[in-house]
């Protein structure tokens, strides 16, 4: 190839690049393209001129414009690369939103800090295979009273504040009723809690004349007393999710015998009562004609309210029924 | 029950500091309430005596005295009391003395005398609130004495909060002898010899009840002064016991009452005409109580009387007229045992709580009679003088409480327990308790003793013994049962699933009371019949809840009130309806309920603010209802419940049963809910809602669904529900789906009807539909529409 060809060659290739460097958009770009490899242009005009060359030298020159077309054909495609980035970010630029106004829609509401804490209680006992029972809360006499060894007059009775509507319909004192619905219908071997509404006709600072209880009752050929404290350890251990100190202290419940009430340690040092239990009496037993002889149970009975103040730092039992949303929300 | 440490001392005393002692007891069952100093704390005051006493010179209320403390010279003290005079043992407050709340004593002048000290009274040093005048101690209080020390001051009273079981512990002599056997330890009994009789006079003693009464003793007491004062040690002993002194024969009474367990009453002799008789009252028969309270008697209620007359409720209420008063001069004491059968409620039966009876209706020892009326005998002559007759007992043994024997197997001691306690230890556990226990062929037999009235059966025998072992000695074991699987219903649906449902689209939960102002549900449900609760908390507390919708507005008005304006909130719970036919008069129905007011949204940079509206709720419930599978089946049928805005309220139906209502407000109820805002409601029956369909598949057609949208014209009273439904019923087999997407009252609609838009969705399950086929199903549609409905196609 003559000398003078190679230089324009060259020529043309820096000339090529030039326009592409300052082709800014897609149509000038494409100009460039015809300009120098369309059907008119400089490189292609140069293939044309091959035929002048003699046939040792034609494919060498041949050889040589082709790289110089590669050349261009690589400029231009990087550059239509660049382009269409830049377009496409100047559109998502434009796009671009403010990604910390808040989002729309509902935010969830919450169970009641009672409820929560009812199902937690559910859910412990659930995994050892209690069945969840509920009752009535307009109970009568036998159910609330007779059934659980506490006869007319029982001075535990008094103890009771119960709202009456006649002398044997009441408001139930306790979820206790439950377990003897139970045992009417149904026979052991026994796992049951009752959780619930009950009632005392008592308001005052540590007093709601309804608050919640949930009863737990176990029937079966071997139940023992310290099955009940293996149990209630169990069970205490997982709700605060603490190695408490917890001791079990003599008492006495007209249903249960031996009776024991069970006191967590608090951070203040103090004692604090958080349910009772004991084995249940025989009197229960044999006034749903279960035989005490071949079958033993345990029961145990905790106020809801007590574990949810003790769990979340509720200092004002009444808070829990007055439904100030500003204390509900607290419990999502 | 509220007792002195000293005085419990004084019967048992082991080696055990205060705090120690009540640990014990309280993990002994007799759970420890409070321990509290008898007296302030204070120092330097000391027994004195007046020996002078003389008119200040310059204040008419102030005395002048020269008081002598042991200390040579007599000290000159300015005292204001009206009770200071010449010869009076007083407690005074030497110069340094400090009183309660760190009150030192200086030397001062008053009104230009000079006063070194302070004569004081029971209040100043924090003894008892009596501050009517000074402190008058016994003419042999010994001069120059710290007061602490000769009034025991340094005593505390332990407060024990005792189970109705643990009667046996209502005395000092019951903590004692529980005291003994947790230290091992003899109770020091104090001797009470008899009181032999100095006259003859006696009454005679009838039980004409035996069953209440079996046992009765009384004993004349003659020339009694009883204008005598109670020594101090007695006064301090009941005191310290929560006991006000009121006459020496009434504190001689509840000293024993509180040293024994024995309550005891005394009669004036010369009120009582003929004999004593304990008998049932007559039905209607009147007695004046001390308190001179008038009761009406009923005839399960005994009585002490004499021959024409009641005198006394017995194990109760002292009667009034035949009372001791300061013009009594001979008595009759009275110590009785009454069976907890007949005592047990009769108190609460007259509105009444007395020492007595809360000893009675849990029981009393059988065997204590003799004891007390010896032990009241000799301190009552100790401080009134006088002279005691033979005692007189009336006792039918046969129907006294019999003694107990109650036997033990070792087996099931075991077994309840669960751990395997020594034989030897368990023997020597029961004996310490006062049992008589031998133990053989692997049993213990026991006789009970007589204080020990609440041991009947071999239960209370394992619970003693577990006491006494202590419960935190016995281990920790899980449970074992046989693995059981516990059915799982798929198709019920639990509330947990239902509340979540709520939860989720922003509902909070409340809880409220089941028991509301009859006030208010009364204005909302006039028709339906509520419980009253005879004796409420208070009057807007006072009937149960036919509906969780009461309990929620006065919520939503609590939290309005306090700048909560958007109140979404639901309740679960039973509602009660008053029903004779029912079991205990009353339906209860679990109900899920719900209460919203307030703006849609939450306030939003991005979301209209438009107030909510029936349709906000009714999408929550159709929410809820969707958890059965079945809510197409429900409902919604226009009601006129007067609770309800009349225009916004329905009665949600299933198969054409009413299983709950939606609705907004009646707006007339506003003010008295104190409510702002449209609020609207709905409530469910739950029972009627928690259980859904289990799924059945059918396969999933293969061929193209086609869409063809109509508009119609129809009058506006027309509910498109019913319109719905019935394109449902026509389109029956290939009509897979119908979308109400437009509702147009207005501009190019004649005025009294409305425009509805809808899109049918037609598909065969085995073929494409041809375009003819479809088209024969819109026109069934609309021809079915103009038929049934009026209705004109929009063109």
């Amino acid at each position: 190839m003559p000398i003078g060809e190679i230089m324009e060659l060259e020529a043309i290739i820096n000339q090529a690049k030039a326009q592409i460097e300052t082709a800014n958009d897609a149509a000038s770009l494409d100009q460039v393209r015809v300009e120098f490899m369309g059907k008119k242009g400089k490189l292609t005009d140069l293939l044309k001129g091959l035929g002048r060359l003699s046939a040792e030298e034609r494919p060498a020159a041949g050889q040589k414009i082709n790289l110089a077309k590669q050349e261009i054909q690589q400029a231009i495609s990087a550059k239509g690369d660049a382009l269409r980035t830049a377009e496409m970010n100047k559109k998502l630029a434009e796009e671009a939103i403010d990604v910390t106004l808040p989002g729309r829609g509902e935010v969830a509401g919450n169970l009641h800090p009672v409820s929560r804490t009812i199902e937690r209680i559910e859910s412990f006992f659930s995994q050892l295979g209690f069945a969840v029972k509920s009752g009535p809360e307009v109970e009568d006499g036998f159910h609330n009273f007779d059934a659980l060894n506490i006869p007319a007059n029982h001075p535990a009775r008094a103890d009771h504040d119960t709202f009456y509507f006649n002398p044997d319909v009441m408001l139930r004192t306790q979820t206790s009723g439950v377990q003897i619905r139970t045992m009417e219908v149904e026979k052991p071997p026994l796992r049951i809690i009752s959780p619930g509404r009950v009632y005392r006709n008592d308001y005052d600072q540590t007093h709601t004349p309804m608050f919640h209880q949930v009863e737990g009752l176990m029937v079966d050929k071997h139940v023992s007393f310290t099955e009940l404290k293996g149990i209630l350890h169990d069970f205490l251990h997982h709700f605060f999710e603490e190695s408490l100190q917890i001791r079990f202290r003599p008492s006495y419940f007209p249903f249960t015998e031996p009776s024991a009430e069970v006191d967590v340690m608090g951070k203040n040092g103090q004692w604090l009562e958080v349910l009772g239990c004991g084995m249940v009496h025989p009197n229960v037993l044999k006034a749903v004609n279960i035989d005490p002889e071949e079958y033993t149970g345990f029961a145990f009975g905790m106020g809801v309210e007590r574990l949810t103040m003790l769990r979340y730092g509720v200092n004002d039992l009444r808070a829990f029924f007055e439904n100030d949303l500003r204390f509900l929300k607290q419990f999502n | 029950m509220k007792f002195s440490e000293k005085w419990l001392r004084e019967w048992v005393n082991p080696a055990v500091p205060t705090a120690t002692l009540s640990e014990q007891l309280s993990m002994a069952g007799l759970e420890v309430d409070g321990v509290e100093p008898v007296a302030g704390e204070f120092e330097g005051v000391k027994v004195g005596k007046v020996v002078e006493c003389g008119q200040h010179p310059n204040a008419d209320k102030l005395r002048v005295t020269k008081v002598d403390v042991g200390e040579g010279d007599l000290l000159d003290i300015v005292c204001g009391a009206p009770n200071c005079r010449e010869g009076l043992m007083v407690a005074v407050a030497v110069v340094g003395a400090v009183l309660p709340g760190d009150f030192k004593i200086k030397k001062a002048k008053l009104r230009g005398e000079p006063s070194m000290g302070m004569l004081c009274s029971f209040s100043e040093l924090g003894i008892s609130d009596d501050h009517s005048g000074i402190i008058e101690l016994p003419a042999d209080a010994p001069i120059g004495r710290d007061i602490r020390d000769y009034l025991n001051l340094d005593d505390l009273t332990i407060e024990v909060d005792l189970t109705p079981n643990r009667a046996d512990c209502l005395s000092i002599r019951g903590v004692a002898r529980e005291v003994a056997v947790l230290n091992e330890l003899d109770v020091n009994e104090p001797e009470v010899p008899a009181v032999e009789p100095a006259i003859e006079a006696k009454l005679s003693v009838a039980l004409n009840a035996p069953k209440g009464c079996p046992r009765y003793l009384g004993r004349v007491v003659k020339n009694v002064n009883v204008t005598a004062s109670s020594p101090l040690w007695l006064t301090e002993k009941l005191r310290r016991c929560g006991v006000r002194s009121i006459d020496p024969i009434v504190d001689v009474t509840n000293f024993v009452l509180l040293e024994l367990g024995q309550p005891m009453h005394a009669f004036d002799l010369n009120k009582i005409e003929g004999g004593v008789q304990v008998r049932m009252a007559k039905q209607g028969e009147s007695l004046t109580l001390l308190d001179e309270t008038t009761v009406e008697l009923s005839d399960n209620t005994l009585v002490i009387a004499d021959d024409n007359k009641a005198l006394a409720m017995a194990g109760v209420f002292g009667g009034l007229d035949s009372g001791v008063s300061s013009d009594t001069k001979d008595i009759l004491l009275e110590s009785a045992f009454f069976s907890r059968d007949v005592i047990m409620g009769r108190a609460r039966q007259y509105g009444l709580h007395t020492d007595a009876s809360h000893r009675y209706e849990r029981g009393v020892d059988p065997q204590l009679q003799h004891r007390a009326m010896e032990r009241a005998t000799a301190l009552i002559l100790q401080i009134c003088g006088g002279e005691a007759g033979p005692v007189v007992e009336a006792v039918e043994e046969t129907l006294l409480p019999q003694v107990n024997a109650v036997t033990l197997r070792q087996d099931r001691l075991n077994r309840v327990l669960g751990i395997e306690i020594d034989p030897a230890k368990v023997t020597q556990l029961l004996s310490r308790l006062g049992l008589a226990t031998t133990y053989a062929n692997e049993k213990w037999n026991t006789i009970v003793p007589s204080y020990r009235f609440d041991i009947a059966i071999e239960e209370d025998l394992i619970e003693e013994v577990a006491r006494i072992y202590g419960y935190n000695n016995i281990p920790d074991v899980a449970p074992t049962a046989h693995l059981q699987m516990l059915p799982a219903k798929e198709a019920q649906l639990s509330d947990a699933q239902l509340k979540s449902v709520l939860l989720q689209r922003g509902y909070q939960e409340a809880i409220t009371y089941s028991f509301v102002d009859p006030k208010i549900q009364q204005t909302l449900y006039p028709d339906i019949a509520s419980l009253t609760l005879p004796h409420p908390i208070s009057s807007d507390m006072s009937v149960m809840r036919v509906s969780v919708i009461p309990g929620l507005l006065g919520a939503a008005a609590y939290n309005q009130k306090r700048q909560q304006s958007r109140i979404r909130f639901f309740e679960t719970g039973l509602k009660f309806v008053a029903d004779e036919a029912a079991p205990n008069g009353v339906i209860q129905t679990p109900v899920i309920g719900g209460l919203i007011v307030g703006k849609r949204n939450v306030e939003h940079w991005d979301l209209d603010d438009n107030a909510f509206d029936f349709y906000d709720i009714k999408g929550d419930v159709e929410a809820l209802l969707a958890q059965t599978g079945k809510g197409s089946e429900f409902t919604f049928v226009s009601s006129s419940q007067s609770t309800f805005h009349p225009g916004m309220a329905a009665d949600i139906e299933f198969n054409g049963k009413k299983v709950g209502v939606i609705g907004a407000i009646h707006p007339q109820f506003m003010k008295l809910l104190g409510l702002n805002g449209r609020v609207f409601v709905f409530e469910l029956d739950l029972s009627e809602i928690n259980t859904r369909n289990l799924p059945q598949a059918k396969p999933i057609s293969r061929y193209p669904a086609n869409r063809r949208d109509i508009a119609i014209t129809v009058k506006d009273d027309i509910a498109v529900g019913d319109i719905l439904k019935f394109v449902e019923k026509i389109g029956v087999n290939q009509l897979v789906g119908l979308n109400l997407f437009d509702v147009y009252k207005g501009s190019g609609i004649e005025p009294g009807y409305k425009s509805l838009a809808m899109t049918l969705i037609l598909q065969d399950t085995d073929k494409t539909l041809e375009e003819s086929e479809i088209q024969q199903a819109v026109n069934a549609v609309i021809s079915g529409l103009e038929s049934e409905f009026e209705a004109a196609l929009r063109e």
